[in-house]
């Protein structure tokens, strides 16, 4: 009984990845506004050659905020339960 | 429609991978094999955010030294790092959990993980 | 620990991969890379010395307080440059146009200048202290859990 619904579910969620893909836009044509003005304007605005690390940085500072964030958080969370296991071993 | 289907391989190419990614997650019962599952996923997505903002005969988007031609779309490439780096912390935390469990049942079997409720 | 070929190579080979990664990150502003490419680069480096040594004696030389220092400073420099532009918004790029960082490149294709950018050369350094400490910390921790029954301090 399981292993029919489980199927059931993958069929279904493989026939809508496939059908998305073919109704996307064709490949290399994609649709920019905000990138155009962002290559035009970059060097006057952010004084850097590099259009990413402007955008990275300066644009969309924010982002890398939280993405500094998670990476700390998950080495708190590996140093610290590496850390519980050793001190319940030693006690009993 | 019909015509859009030799260009657009790339997409195609991404349904694909996030097929296979599911079918290991569910139907899969070693727990390392499941944690591969989920690193084939993110590999899908970060695959499918590049290819969003590709221009036909593109050069990267840095103006030292550039070659002829267009620019290729700067903010997909900005995302597709921090979804990398969201990635690798993710299954690191997911491998700690692993190897606690094998430390406590002495057995890998995501059926059996019900008995450590206590 | 392996032969003595093995780690005679990683001592000598260490040195090349510390100059790489540290290129990588400060022309950040000027060549693709930036600060998280040249942290896993230098990362991966630490992890050869793991390998090639044991976790046994790279434990004497990078204690886990060291790395936990580097860690927050790396972060306390990322954040303390956002909050210094607080001046008209959070993330305000304030050193464009005075002579510390700043230079305006000339428009259109040109061979790079290194003192241009504004803030985020300084960015960069911050970010890579920490995917550096971060990722070295994570390896060391398990390699140390699963060999030998150590305690870490």
């Amino acid at each position: 009984m399981r292993q029919i619904v489980a199927w059931f579910v993958l069929i279904t969620l493989v026939a809508f990845l496939v059908a998305g893909a073919l109704l996307m836009h064709p490949f290399g044509y994609p649709p920019s506004d905000m990138d155009d003005y962002m290559i035009a304007n970059s060097q006057a605005e952010t004084a850097n050659n590099n259009v990413v690390a402007a955008v990275l940085f300066d644009y969309r500072g924010l982002d890398t905020l939280g993405e500094a964030t998670v990476l700390f958080t998950a080495v708190t969370g590996v140093l610290l339960l590496f850390r519980a296991l050793k001190k319940r071993e030693k006690k009993t | 429609m019909m015509q859009y289907i030799p260009y657009n391989i790339p997409f195609i190419a991404v349904a694909l991978l996030v097929g296979i990614a599911l079918f290991i997650i569910i139907f899969k019962r070693n727990l390392i094999k499941i944690v591969m599952g989920i690193a084939i996923l993110e590999a899908g997505v970060n695959l499918f955010l590049v290819t969003l903002g590709y221009r036909a005969g593109g050069v990267a988007p840095i103006y030292t030294m550039t070659p002829e031609g267009a620019m290729v779309l700067p903010v997909p490439q900005a995302l597709t790092l921090t979804s990398i780096v969201i990635g690798v912390s993710v299954i690191a935390l997911m491998l700690t959990m692993v190897m606690h469990t094998y430390r406590h049942m002495g057995d890998i079997d995501a059926r059996k993980s019900r008995l450590l409720k206590g | 620990m392996l032969s003595k070929i093995v780690r005679t190579i990683s001592n000598q080979l260490i040195l090349f991969v510390l100059v790489f990664g540290l290129y990588i990150i400060m022309h950040g502003h000027v060549t693709p890379g930036g600060g998280f490419q040249g942290g896993a680069v230098i990362a991966s480096g630490v992890v050869m010395m793991i390998v090639a040594f044991g976790s046994g004696e790279i434990k004497k030389s990078l204690r886990e307080s060291h790395l936990s220092v580097i860690e927050s400073g790396g972060a306390l420099i990322f954040i303390g440059m956002a909050f210094a532009g607080m001046g008209t918004v959070f993330f305000y790029n304030f050193l464009v146009g005075t002579p510390v960082f700043g230079g305006i490149p000339p428009t259109g294709p040109n061979p790079g200048h290194v003192w241009t950018g504004g803030v985020i050369p300084i960015m960069n350094f911050g970010v890579g202290l920490k995917v550096i400490a971060g990722l070295s910390a994570i390896v060391l921790a398990m390699a140390l859990f699963s060999s030998g029954e150590e305690m870490e301090e």
